[in-house]
């Protein structure tokens, strides 16, 4: 069993891993890794390693779930056993039930669902790796397959967590920061509209420091949305630099 | 007016694409006087309009657009063609049959069963039906040899070209008949296995580099570099 | 089934905007709310809810069983909700669906977060025995925010709580008579806006909620702080809506405190 670490800012106002209170953890993202899934996109955010794919639109089974004016949403998200320090089991827990309705509803106001009445699109998220901020790298990642997936979509919606360890307000939880600090807030965002699409909150914060943390989050949300663009388009440009 | 980028450059969801007194067209759409992208594609600037032309997206139903398909029920009255898009389409047992048919008397599996393909016209389709096929028209019906492809349905104006020149390369090279359907299923049908190969070879490479000029002459290249492996291997 | 017809929806809407509501509420006002403390004898604490015309149930049981490794001088908490078939034609029988969960879930945080419960007071045996709270949320008839009637119905079971008293004896846990109140310091209160064509509203009732874009839970303890917040629904807020409706959250929980006597 690991031990609670003491202090989780070191003197240096440093985190536990060298990071300062406004970084991200280094971030990796792949759009298009799977070639049977409709779209798809894989992140590794610090130990975090998700993988997105996306089905559809298809016709929706079973017929009566179907709905006469708009598409149908689905999302699971779900935890490999081996992704966490205790092997986790393998069926649905009642964390990832909530995280699989509160992610299908972060991505949902991005769709434009109107568009292809009586059709499903199915979002699958696997963590392979957790740690921390789970579901809001899988938002960053699902948006991003479908937008793979030729969804059409109002913007990508990035996701980061922000929240409060040591009295500091930081950037980017993992998974220490997040057990051992004293709120944890996941935000996902749509920068074009400038809308929250996922809002959350897990620990107990002022008003004020909640304000500051919201804010910060949004910041991380921006730049995680560059990193988004970046990835979709180097699937294509790098087909064109090749040529010329 | 602004516009934020240049002609045919790649854009993704999102993007800002013009500010003003434009229209959004396809793949683009408009919200408080901006114009945005809807999907990952090269933006085209139109005199009052935006659009995107998309590299990944699905077929929509069209009527009077011709479809490849392939049948996957045999029902009562007809049957269920898969045709590559997010609904399935209908084909009803009277488009085909011309004498009138008793479903008791006439096995439908004798016309057309499980696994065949066919080519067809789309006669129907709205927000609340299945698109409706017909095959009352020359040239359409049950397919019986030849190879299919298939690619994004958008890119299926970058095989015909810019009038026909592409796909007139690609017949008189391979000597292949091809049939183009706007779902993005192609049927190839040539004299050898090889001539329809090397028609496959050619499509499959446009629809991966449809976004990048000068593809007529690099597919033109390809298809002489083949012919002379596969010339070189006779000899 | 249980649609709201276009017609009406225009209706609720323009009134909305004109900052009145189908039923005569303004758009901060809570619906009339009723609570009934130890109905249920044979549990250790138990409420029933009626805001407006919801309905929820909560009962307190009390078990004793081992800590969690990392916390081996706390009592644990538990929380689970049920949206009974009775409740609503839209209720299903069958295992918990994501909506009870959520609920659950989000009232637990509230409770938790806010260290109501002196769980340590709940310790018998350091890493060995410790209480172990059970508190079911029963939602009997659905007719809109489920979740601020469910976490008043939990708070008030909890209040209502009788533990029994023991004394260790030989390393046993022996029973005294009498009782003591479950130690808790914190009366957190959940309040739930929607958000309505870009107007926020207290305390939905379902047919606002059927309309809604999307609404906002923040669960705020005795000194304004915020335990808990969720965003549910599938539209948006901007930054400043969720702001405004913090600070909405903090008038609307103090009111409720002290109608309550809490």
């Amino acid at each position: 069993m690991s031990q609670k670490p003491e202090k989780l800012i070191d003197k240096k106002g440093l985190r536990l891993d060298g990071r300062k209170p406004d970084e991200l953890r280094p971030i990796k993202i792949e759009v298009g890794a799977l070639s049977n899934a409709d779209g798809s996109a894989y992140i590794e955010q610090g130990k975090n390693k998700i993988l997105a794919a996306v089905y559809g639109p298809k016709e929706v089974h079973p017929k009566h779930m179907a709905l006469p004016d708009r598409m149908v949403l689905r999302c699971r998200y779900h935890m490999a056993p081996f992704s966490v320090q205790e092997r986790k089991s393998p069926a649905p827990s009642r964390r990832e039930i909530e995280l699989s309705k509160v992610i299908r509803e972060a991505v949902e106001p991005a769709i434009f669902m109107e568009y292809y009445p009586r059709t499903a699109i199915d979002v699958f998220v696997e963590v392979l790796q957790a740690d921390g901020s789970t579901r809001c790298a899988s938002i960053t990642a699902a948006s991003l397959a479908l937008a793979d997936a030729g969804i059409p979509m109002r913007d990508l919606v990035a996701a980061c967590s922000a929240g409060k360890v040591d009295d500091t307000i930081v950037l980017d939880l993992m998974d220490t920061e997040d057990k051992v600090g004293s709120a944890d807030v996941p935000v996902a965002f749509m920068p074009n509209l400038g809308v929250i699409t996922l809002l959350q909150m897990d620990g107990i914060l002022t008003p004020e420091e909640f304000e500051k943390t919201v804010n910060l989050a949004i910041e991380g949300c921006r730049k995680i949305y560059a990193l988004q663009k970046e990835a979709l388009r180097s699937k294509y440009i790098s087909v064109k630099e090749v040529e010329e | 007016m602004p516009t934020f980028f240049e002609k045919r450059q790649l854009v993704t969801p999102g993007d800002l694409l013009a500010e003003g007194d434009y229209i959004a067209g396809e793949n683009a759409y408009k919200e408080g006087g901006k114009i945005y992208a809807a999907r990952t594609g090269l933006v085209e600037y139109e005199e009052k309009k935006v659009s995107v032309v998309a590299l990944r997206a699905f077929y929509i139903p069209k009527v009077g657009d011709t479809v490849i398909g392939t049948v996957v029920e045999v029902g009562f009255n007809g049957w269920t063609v898969d045709i590559n898009s997010p609904y399935m389409a209908i084909l009803r047992a009277t488009e085909v049959l011309s004498r009138p048919f008793k479903p008791q008397k006439n096995d439908l599996t004798e016309v057309l069963d499980v696994g065949d393909l066919v080519v067809a016209k789309i006669v129907a389709y709205d927000r609340t039906h299945d698109p409706q096929l017909s095959v009352n028209e020359p040239g359409l019906g049950k397919i019986t040899r030849g190879q299919i492809v298939k690619i994004t349905p958008t890119k299926i104006p970058r095989v015909i070209g810019k009038k026909g020149s592409m796909i007139s390369l690609i017949k008189q090279e391979t000597g292949c008949h091809i049939i183009l359907g706007h779902n993005g299923v192609i049927l190839i049908t040539g004299k050898s296995l090889e001539d329809e190969e090397l028609a496959m070879i050619a499509i499959r490479k446009i629809d991966e580099e449809s976004h990048t000029t000068g593809l007529t002459d690099r597919i033109s290249q390809l298809i002489k570099k083949e012919k002379e492996k596969k010339g070189g291997s006779q000899e | 089934m249980s649609m709201v017809v276009r017609v009406k929806q225009k209706q609720i809407a323009q009134l909305i905007a004109k900052g009145k509501r189908l039923d005569g509420r303004g758009l901060r006002d809570y619906r009339e709310i009723k609570v009934e403390q130890g109905i249920i004898e044979k549990a250790e604490g138990s409420a029933r809810v009626l805001l407006g015309k919801t309905e929820v149930m909560a009962g307190v049981k009390i078990e004793t069983g081992e800590p969690f490794p990392d916390t081996p001088n706390e009592g644990v908490l538990t929380v689970n909700a049920e949206l009974v078939p009775l409740a609503s034609p839209t209720f299903e029988p069958g295992p918990p669906d994501e909506n009870s969960i959520e609920l659950a879930r989000v009232v637990d945080r509230g409770i938790r977060e806010s260290k109501a419960i002196d769980v340590e007071k709940l310790c018998i045996s350091p890493g060995k025995k410790v209480f172990v709270i059970f508190v079911d949320i029963y939602v009997l008839n659905h007719d809109g925010n489920l979740i601020d009637a469910s976490a008043l119905a939990a708070l008030a079971a909890l209040l209502n709580t009788k533990m029994f008293t023991y004394e260790i004896e030989e390393d046993e846990v022996k029973i005294k008579p009498g009782y003591t109140s479950l130690p808790l310091r914190k009366h957190p209160i959940a309040v739930t806006l929607a958000k309505i064509n870009d107007n926020l509203v207290v305390d939905p009732w379902l047919e606002e909620e059927q309309i809604m874009d999307a609404r906002i839970t923040i669960t705020v303890d005795d000194d304004g702080n915020i335990c808990a917040l969720q965003k549910g629904g599938s539209g948006y807020f901007t930054p400043k809506q969720v702001f405004e409706a913090v600070q909405i959250a903090r008038e609307k929980a103090d009111e409720l405190r002290k109608k309550l006597g809490w």
